[in-house]
């Protein structure tokens, strides 16, 4: 048995009712560590050759929920949730921190690999070496916090009728669909707690289609024995101590950059992101502190950063609003994006975005989409039933309903910001493309290269194998895109430390846990970049209704090439010319032949025949 | 001439709206006593009954002591130092009387069946508390213990504890949410 791994994965088909157990070899591990390096290597295996006519919400896709060796013992607990997206329709690895992965591990799973489609709506109950399907038609059109107390009621009542009822029962940990992942909105998100979204990828689509609505977990096991518990024990100290002298991160979380995103880089999405600069003070993190936050410091399993606020408005209009107080992205998509500069607007629409299981990015990308059509007269209110206008969070709120419940033209924005954009643009007879902020169907994070000052480079979104997705943006070398496979793979919350891990102190960690040695040499050169390879792979083949074709697709959205209107930043945009040239170098970098589809002599050195085969046949002889 | 030790028995105080719900108590807890991170073997255990409404869940020494008054096989007996339930391991036979004799059910069942679990207070220097406050949270602290009769009331039902806090943080509105 693997140190640091329970050694067992979960295997469900929905389809025949049946779950099992299933291994990977000491080697596959080895070689894919978990989460997202696992998932790629599980989805090649298993749909790479029929990867094009996959439709990701038929029952043939999987649903993959993965921990990898140092959940649970590495500060912040996250699992990754994969599959083929449908929003790329390639691969997404998307993680959400929180006890459900604490609470696989103790049942003596390392992830969760689901097949086929229920008949009815169910769920997946698993506690200790085993796991049962259930009905779940009573949870079905539930909102988030009605599922959280549903389950909770339901299982620790149950628990408590067993034979080992001596105590109280801890309650399960859970991930799970709102509305919009049960009527398979292509960016519905797997949610975890309140507003905890594995939200690039849409998976809470793929849930949907499977009619799976939570995946309950419920241990009562220690965590896998590990080979070095003494050295693993110091480690851990010194990553709990450098989360503390994280004075930033601890105090506010990401949640300064509300205001000083807009203010110090002109790079906050505002109205659709029309414009990037603002100075509302009143969307200052002080007022969230004063107006919204209850919880000042709030932590998922494991985490000694606490960059997590919890929020709730009291009284007027928006009351009622709970949800974890909006970090930086959700503040920049479900605040300024929308044209809202107020902490209650901001924390009410992400409240009904998260209950509703929306991604708070993705979702309200979309939503930023429509209300810019409706600003400029080419949707009405007819089409909405309502008016949409930037800054009226009531109505922003009723957007994310009819998008979720598919009603009005929700029906239409429900397949996303691009698929969206195409298919208005024929009813409207016009280009609306270049109304959309997104890449390869994913909506880009809060953050642009437009004015230079931010951390994304214009090949972050255009060259990553996950579209628009900020947390794994590619970079020129050293480096790319392959640095975001670490913590993705072994799974662990990069948060927590600080966005960035000390090669000095992780890979020890790592052996501490598994006894293996790993540095990051091993992982720039081989298994990371492995991983990358096929994510890139699995995109390019995409389908079944939307390929990518990299000499259009590898690119900025229209919008990053328009001039900055306002700020102490006017009139920049992103250099076409330039970043051509750094494109063609970061595919040369990567091992991409100058079409960015990677060379056949790179797959061989990497142990990826397989691979070079199915992109031979499909895409070097087209 | 040696001087007779003054022992000064702890109490580890609870400030339940401030747990971050990191559950790294958890984590100091069982790496004392079990030598490996087994959140349901630990004698501090954090309930999440709505998220953002963490509470931590151990003994608190009560005055009376009713869970070692109704144990039948005697197995629980008082830390004089300490003031602290020790479980005899061998008279222990995991009954579950104590559960419910304590007013807030926390003694409780040792995954491995065989024994009921109860706060040991580490000898005197409880590493659960010390974690929290390492990490700033002061949820959890160790203080000098007394002799009021108030320890007695924190022997509460975490979903109790709960539901006051949803209130105390939302309002009416958390009356709806467990």
């Amino acid at each position: 048995m693997a140190n640091g791994y329970t050694g067992k994965f979960l295997e469900v088909n929905l389809s025949k009712g049946q779950v099992s157990d299933t291994t990977f070899s000491e080697n596959i591990l080895k070689q894919c560590v978990g989460g997202r390096g696992l998932a790629a290597k599980i989805l090649w295996d298993r749909l790479g050759k029929k990867w094009q006519r996959i439709d990701p919400l038929g029952p043939k896709n999987l649903l993959l929920a993965l921990t990898g060796p140092v959940t649970g013992y590495l500060v912040g607990t996250r699992i990754c949730v994969s599959g083929k997206s449908p929003s790329s329709n390639g691969i997404v690895g998307s993680t959400t921190s929180g006890e459900f992965p604490m609470e696989l591990k103790c049942s003596g799973y390392d992830g969760v690999i689901v097949s086929g489609r229920a008949e009815k709506p169910v769920y997946l109950f698993i506690t200790d070496n085993k796991a049962e399907i259930r009905d779940a038609s009573k949870l079905w059109g539930l909102g988030g916090k009605d599922t959280i107390k549903a389950v909770n009621n339901e299982i620790t009542s149950e628990l408590g009728k067993t034979d080992r009822c001596f105590g109280e029962w801890k309650e399960p940990g859970m991930i799970y669909i709102g509305p919009a992942g049960e009527k398979m909105v292509r960016s519905a998100a797997v949610m975890q707690k309140l507003s905890h979204a594995a939200g690039y990828g849409g998976y809470g689509a793929v849930m949907g289609s499977k009619k799976l609505k939570a995946i309950v977990a419920k241990g009562t096991q220690p965590l896998p024995e590990i080979a070095d518990p003494t050295g693993m024990q110091q480690l851990l100290t010194k990553f709990i101590e450098s989360s503390i002298a994280n004075d930033s991160m601890r105090r506010w979380g990401t949640g300064a950059g509300g205001f000083a995103t807009g203010a110090g880089t002109s790079s906050e999405p505002q109205k659709n992101w029309q414009e990037e600069y603002h100075h509302a003070l009143s969307f200052s993190v002080v007022n969230f502190e004063t107006k919204t936050w209850v919880k000042r410091y709030w932590s998922d399993c494991g985490c000694a950063m606490s960059c997590m606020k919890l929020a709730t408005v009291r009284d007027g209009p928006l009351s009622g609003a709970i949800t974890d107080n909006p970090d930086y992205e959700l503040q920049a998509y479900c605040g300024t994006n929308l044209g809202i500069y107020e902490p209650e607007g901001n924390v009410y629409v992400s409240s009904v975005v998260d209950d509703l299981g929306l991604c708070g990015i993705n979702s309200v990308n979309t939503m930023g989409f429509a209300a810019e059509l409706y600003q400029r007269g080419i949707l009405t209110k007819d089409d909405f039933g309502f008016e949409p206008k930037w800054g009226d969070p009531i109505a922003m709120g009723k957007l994310a309903e009819i998008i979720a419940r598919r009603k009005k033209i929700g029906k239409i924005l429900a397949e996303g910001t691009y698929r969206a954009a195409i298919e208005l643009g024929k009813v409207k007879k016009m280009d609306l493309t270049k109304y959309v902020v997104q890449v390869k169907g994913i909506g880009v994070g809060g953050h642009s290269p437009r004015s230079g000052l931010g951390f994304i480079t214009p090949i972050g979104y255009p060259c990553s194998t996950q579209g628009g997705d900020h947390t794994s943006p590619a970079t020129p070398f050293p480096g790319g895109e392959i640095g975001s496979t670490v913590g993705d793979s072994l799974v662990f919350c990069t948060a927590s430390l600080g966005w960035r891990y000390d090669p000095a102190l992780l890979w020890p960690f790592y052996k501490a846990v598994t006894g293996w040695d790993l540095n990051d040499q091993a992982w720039f050169d081989q298994i990371g970049r492995r991983i990358i390879m096929i994510q890139r792979a699995a995109l390019l083949l995409g389908g079944p209704d939307i390929a990518w074709d990299p000499a259009k697709d590898d690119d900025n959205p229209a919008r990053f090439y328009e001039p900055l209107p306002s700020g102490p930043r006017k009139g920049s945009s992103v250099d076409k010319a330039k970043f051509i040239e750094m494109r063609a170098k970061y595919y040369a970098d990567m091992g991409w032949d100058q079409k960015g589809i990677p060379k056949s002599e790179e797959l061989k050195r990497l142990g990826l025949r397989d691979v070079d085969r199915v992109l031979q046949k499909a895409l070097r002889q087209a | 001439m040696s001087q007779p030790s003054v022992v000064t028995k702890v109490w580890v105080a609870r400030d339940f709206a401030k747990c971050s719900g990191c559950r790294l108590c958890e984590v100091a807890c069982t790496l004392k006593h079990e030598g490996r991170i087994w959140p349901e073997s630990s004698m501090v255990r954090v309930f999440m009954p709505f998220p953002g409404l963490e509470v931590p869940h151990l003994c608190t020494q009560c005055s009376n002591y009713p869970c070692v008054n109704a144990c039948p096989t005697k197995a629980l007996s008082v830390d004089e130092k300490t003031g602290a339930v020790q479980v005899s391991q061998p008279k222990c036979t995991a009954c579950g009387v104590c559960t419910n004799a304590c007013p807030g059910h926390i003694p409780h069942l040792h995954p491995d069946r065989k024994r009921i679990v109860i706060c040991d207070l580490c000898g005197g220097d409880p590493e659960c508390s010390k974690m929290c406050t390492k990490l700033g949270y002061d949820c959890l602290t160790t203080v000098p213990r007394g002799q009021v009769i108030t320890y007695d009331t924190y022997a509460v039902r975490p979903k109790d504890i709960a539901k006051n806090l949803a209130t105390l943080f939302f309002g009416e509105e958390g009356k709806k949410v467990i």
